[in-house]
């Protein structure tokens, strides 16, 4: 389902302009990281496109649905949205009735529901968890639930906020996991990062904003060897680019397995 | 005598069947700069809660060992003496701001009055710590209308301006962006310099090699490993036992297998890495060529 930004701008109450003109197109499938230094407006994005914030001037389009015509509970079922932080978004007293909250209230039938929260559970290893509160886990497993209630609504669309932010590695491989079962199965996803080796190695299509515009918007690899430009909105390009850089490497390369190609 | 030290100490949640913290022996230099590293679950916060004395006297649990800081015993001490000497930023900066205050600014002198700080010396510290930590511009913006990482700054702000002689950081910059990360880790570099004993919960593994000055893994609630960063950060037993380590690191490592990294030791700076791998690489490519 495709994304559609126009002249975006948004001011908040208190006066503070936090999107100054954006115009993207994110079209059905594609894996878009959003990077940028803190308060470039990343977030305040993001929550435009489920209707969480409204555009001060300018249209969001998911799909045929203009943001500002259509209800939150509606944009519900196209874009799933995982909160920077999941105090803010979990609230119920086991694991399950969380994950099938979201499926419920979109009014799938039953066994569509059941199918939804299994596949959610398994996926984010949660399954052996059902019964516990949300508040007795770890940070790192209320992260994963968090997760799994927004993946189990099946939405065309689904947003992740600073997913890695916390995680130890075998946390941020399971969430890389997460994503690549999203991408094959033709959802579209973005994510917001700082772990700009995280967004190497897992998206093809990066948007740098800075200020509240956008920076840069291309492929990965181009965005990502750009360093004086990345510079401007406080972002390093990935360790790997970067010491392809300095070793003179002609190529960008983004991963070990270009890294060590390009060095023989 | 260490300015911190810990003596086995076991500690147990009221509600939890295992004790998190295990026979953990740590000590800490004044002036020292730690950083501790381990898998999620490892005991890593526990342990910032224990330094700051939240563990046990306002979670309860059972503990037993001993935890001293500057001379003072935890166990006889009460949380309000505690807190002279210690300061904590928490892992969540929301979790941390008091809720009370306005502005960013009075967020900031909150500590400070609970002290009983006169009023123009707390005014000129919430200043100068607001200057250290590059948040001027947020003085007047309510803590909850700010982004993630810049209410992390407002949250390590409010602690640096206490002064404490023990500062325990639970992943500062955890939704920081790289630059202002980097601008973080050479702050508290500065406040060790000057005295100030650090103790840094991160998984940023490259940055910890650059700014700190010992490093201690931990796993399953106790000490694993500890020593200079780079013998720490390379070790197989990070890479093993699920810890973060640092790409120059992982990939040195496939090299080495494959006979491009001619070291003995593995990188875990890009400099590090920069220098090891021009060795591999065939002159005159690549030489001479290390920009920054």
């Amino acid at each position: 389902m495709k994304i559609e930004i126009k002249d975006l701008r948004f001011t908040y109450p208190t006066g503070l302009e936090a999107i100054s003109g954006i115009s993207l197109t994110i079209t059905a499938g594609e894996q878009v990281a959003i990077v940028g230094q803190n308060g470039a407006g990343k977030t305040t994005l993001v929550r435009h496109f489920n209707g969480l914030l409204q555009p001060t001037s300018g249209s969001v389009l998911i799909g045929d649905w203009d943001t500002k015509k259509t209800s939150v509970a509606k944009l519900a079922s196209r874009v799933g949205y995982v909160f920077q932080n999941p105090d803010e978004q979990l609230f119920s007293r086991d694991v399950l009735t969380e994950v099938t909250f979201g499926p419920r209230n979109l009014g799938y039938s039953k066994e569509k529901i059941d199918g939804l929260v299994k596949r959610a559970l398994t996926l984010t290893e949660l399954s052996d968890k059902t019964e516990a509160n949300p508040y007795d886990l770890s940070p790192t497993w209320r992260k994963m639930v968090a997760l799994a209630s927004i993946i189990a609504m099946d939405t065309p669309i689904v947003i992740f906020d600073e997913p890695t932010t916390g995680q130890d590695a075998v946390n941020v491989a399971r969430i890389a996991n997460v994503i690549a079962e999203l991408r094959s199965e033709g959802k579209t996803v973005i994510t917001i990062t700082h772990d700009i080796d995280f967004c190497a190695e897992n998206f093809e299509r990066v948007v740098a904003l800075s200020k509240g515009r956008v920076l840069l918007d291309g492929p990965a690899r181009e965005i990502l060897g750009q360093e004086e430009i990345l510079a401007q909105t406080y972002v390093d390009p990935p360790q790997l680019t970067r010491l392809g850089k300095r070793l003179g490497f002609k190529e960008t390369v983004r991963n070990q397995d270009e890294f060590l190609k390009a060095l023989k | 005598m260490a300015f911190v030290n810990l003596q086995n100490v076991t500690y147990k949640y009221p509600l939890t069947k295992t004790p998190v913290l295990q026979n953990v022996n740590l000590q800490v230099n004044e002036g020292e700069f730690v950083s501790i590293v381990g898998p999620n679950g490892a005991g890593k916060s526990t342990l910032c809660y224990a330094l700051a004395g939240f563990v046990p006297h306002f979670f309860k649990g059972e503990i037993s060992g001993s935890i001293e800081v500057a001379g003072k015993e935890s166990s006889k001490s009460t949380l309000d003496e505690w807190v002279l000497n210690v300061g904590l930023a928490f892992q969540n900066p929301f979790n941390q701001i008091s809720g009370a205050k306005y502005t960013v600014f009075e967020e900031i002198a909150f500590g400070l009055e609970n002290i009983g700080v006169p009023r123009e010396e707390m005014k000129s510290r919430v200043e100068d710590a607001m200057a250290l930590t590059g948040i001027r511009d947020l003085a007047d913006r309510s803590p909850y209308s700010l982004s993630g990482g810049q209410q992390q700054r407002v949250a390590l702000t409010s602690i640096l301006v206490m002064r404490p002689k023990l500062l325990v950081l639970d992943e500062p910059t955890s939704q920081m962006d790289p630059i202002g990360t980097r601008e973080v880790f050479g702050t508290i570099r500065k406040m060790a310099e000057e005295g100030m004993t650090v103790v840094l919960v991160e998984h940023k593994v490259e940055w910890i090699a650059e700014f700190a000055d010992r490093v201690i893994a931990l796993k399953d609630g106790s000490v694993m490993l500890e020593g200079k960063p780079n013998e720490v950060l390379t070790s197989d037993l990070l890479a093993e036992n699920g810890f973060g380590i640092s790409r120059y690191t992982s990939t040195a490592r496939e090299a080495k297998k494959q006979g491009l990294w001619k070291k003995e030791n593995l990188p875990v700076t890009l400099d590090e890495a920069v220098e090891g791998f021009a060795l591999t690489l065939p002159s005159p490519q690549g030489r001479g060529e290390s920009g920054k």
